[in-house]
């Protein structure tokens, strides 16, 4: 395994009490695989990611549970030997590609500098290792684009850029928050592509953060399900999509629409997700789920075998 | 008679460089061509839906039909009785200052409707007792619940949706979708709803427009365009939405960016990524024939 995080639990103290952004979340992943976390917003997917890579906002911190890279503990390193790792051994890429990239500095430069910091390499060969990085995200005529800025790119070159310089050093962990949440349909599917090739030429480990289900049927062979904090359900992604176990999943596949040549009416789950001061007691999704029983609200489910998935739900309790 | 009805609607958008600079540069004007010889027409109680990529001109018809840009030429006609509009940002378009009591009653006070707030608040699945909280108070799925209260206020016969879904989660989503729904056939309304997503359009809408830089390039039934879509760029659009069936297939992403609308192609738009292009696609723009502006389609060639 590439990535282990076991139990984690993420709090933001605040003046009225502390927060629990994430509650005993549990994970790996293995060379070449791409996990797919999804969620809706406020799940705590991105919070994951950020607590993975050590770029919590002060007050929030990780409470428990710890976080290992090729078995090495990364959750309590110093902040110098963490933004080493960053970058190394951890390359990150985000949503918007115009935060990500220095608007001053043409990409050549930026790649350059961003290689050197972390391999020892010639400036001639950061040089050729950055061409070649280039061509490999598919940016046409390198050597011309090389020289440019980013607003000289269009969205999806920079994310592009973006991915280029994420895998600048030969990370063995990828982390991919929303990527293709800011492109166009045709630009997402070849981002997509992408990602999918890096993981499998690399053999880096992939977590791919999205609300969009279906970016992650095409692209993650596992997916992770968050609600409010939790993982709730986690399994193969045919599986998860084609026989959810969680009540939360149901609906959550029913409620993506999808290209049909009828109209009708989606499956709706009434209500909300609740807010971070009000997650209810035992299981967190039981005032919305429509199987609810006593358990469910004096008990929290941990994740549990359910078919071939696992789910965190009472229903799949071995009676 | 159609409630609404395009006819030939263009838009320019002038985007040239300061005066003192085109003087001393001898640069000219530069105008962006935003929409493009538009015709549509939308049938009472239907919905009519406008895709496309970002920078098509689908909002700019939005916005050019409910009258917050004027046409550069062609004519807008329209035979209902009332528009509103719902926007897609339920954050932005709705003032924070004001109790959802005073947005919803707002419209009623100024067009003297006979509508009541109470009702109004329960028709979209929210409580009376909500009329007294802001804005702030609300998640985002309740803010547009809000917004489609105070559209409805006006009483409308038209509504039209830009991109109204967009910045919801999935099972929000799913719930404003839905009650679009049951209020157009309770109300017997007419929409036209402004969407990137293809999978949303294809929920919601009777006949479907694509856009592409600027023109409609297929305007047909949803059934039609979802079961047999003719021009490429159709094709292209559909083949790449993300499909949870397709898991795990292999797929070939289509090649290509949208052209920047300062430097359009010449002939049609979309010959530079179009597999079929031939010399007359490079060439001669095509026209809008029965459903669908492509020569490769009218010469039968695909």
């Amino acid at each position: 395994m590439i990535l282990e995080v076991r139990d984690l639990k993420v709090e933001f103290p605040s003046r009225r009490g502390t927060l629990i952004a994430i509650d005993g979340v549990s994970f790996s992943i293995a060379p070449g695989e791409v996990l797919g976390v999804v969620g809706e917003s406020g799940a705590g997917k991105s919070i994951t990611g950020l607590a993975i890579i050590g770029l919590l906002e002060p007050p929030g911190r990780i409470a428990s549970g710890e976080i290992r890279l090729e078995g090495r503990r990364i959750d309590n390193l110093p902040y110098e030997e963490m933004r080493r790792l960053r970058g190394r051994q951890i390359g990150v890429i985000f949503q918007d590609p115009l935060t990500s990239l220095n608007p001053l500095y043409t990409i050549g430069r930026q790649l350059e500098e961003t290689i050197r910091t972390h391999l020892p390499l010639s400036a001639s060969d950061a040089r050729q290792r950055a061409l070649s990085l280039l061509k490999e995200v598919g940016i046409p005529a390198p050597e011309t684009r090389y020289e440019h800025y980013p607003h000289q790119f269009s969205g999806g070159m920079r994310q592009r850029v973006v991915i280029a310089l994420a895998l600048a050093a030969g990370p063995k962990l990828l982390i991919a928050d929303e990527p293709t949440t800011a492109l166009d349909v045709s630009i997402q599917a070849q981002i997509i592509a992408l990602i999918k090739r890096v993981a499998r030429d690399h053999g880096a480990a992939v977590m791919l953060i999205t609300h969009d289900m279906g970016v992650i049927a095409e692209t993650a062979q596992r997916v992770a399900v968050m609600y409010a904090g939790h993982i709730v359900e986690i399994g193969a992604v045919q599986e998860v999509i084609h026989a959810p176990k969680h009540p939360y999943t149901v609906g959550l596949m029913g409620s993506i629409p999808r290209i049909s040549a009828e109209k009708h009416r989606l499956v709706q789950i009434d209500g909300a997700m609740p807010r971070l001061n009000a997650i209810p007691p035992g299981c967190p999704f039981n005032p919305r789920c429509p199987h609810r029983f006593d358990r469910c609200v004096a008990e929290r489910p941990d994740l549990m075998a359910a078919g071939a998935s696992r789910a965190a739900c009472w229903l799949h309790a071995a009676a | 008679m159609p409630l609404l009805e395009l006819d030939g609607v263009s838009r320019d958008f002038d985007v040239s460089r300061p005066w003192l600079n085109r003087v001393l540069e001898h640069e000219p004007r530069r105008y962006l061509r935003a929409v493009d010889q538009v015709s549509l027409a939308i049938e009472k109680g239907e919905t009519l839906a406008l895709v496309g990529e970002s920078g098509c001109g689908k909002s700019t018809v939005a916005r050019l039909i409910v009258g917050l840009y004027q046409p550069s030429a062609g004519r807008v006609a329209f035979e209902g009785r009332r528009m509103q509009m719902i926007f897609q940002d339920p954050y932005a378009s709705l003032n924070p200052r004001w109790r959802v009591r005073d947005i919803v009653a707002e419209p009623i006070r100024f067009l003297r409707t006979s509508q009541s707030v109470d009702e109004l608040l329960r028709q979209v699945g929210l409580s009376p007792d909500d009329g007294d909280k802001y804005p702030h108070e609300f998640s985002g799925g309740q803010r547009q619940r809000v917004s489609i209260a105070r559209a409805l206020a006006g009483e409308p016969d038209f509504l039209v949706c830009d991109e109204p879904t967009s910045a919801l989660d999935v099972s929000v989503q799913a719930q404003i979708l839905n009650l679009m729904l049951d209020l157009q056939a309770r109300f017997g309304l007419t929409y036209l709803f402004i969407s990137h997503n293809l999978a949303v359009v294809s929920q919601v809408a009777d006949r479907v427009g694509v856009m592409y830089a600027g023109r409609i390039v297929e305007l047909a039934a949803a059934a039609e365009i979802f079961s047999r879509p003719r021009h490429p760029y159709t094709r292209m659009l559909l083949d790449a939405v993300p499909d949870l069936s397709m898991a795990g297939k292999p797929r070939i992403p289509v090649a290509g960016e949208v052209p920047n609308p300062l430097a359009l192609p010449r002939g049609c738009a979309f010959h530079p990524r179009c597999p079929h292009a031939n010399e007359r696609c490079r060439t001669e723009t095509p026209a809008l024939i029965d459903g669908v502006a492509c020569h490769a389609v009218h010469e039968k060639r695909i």
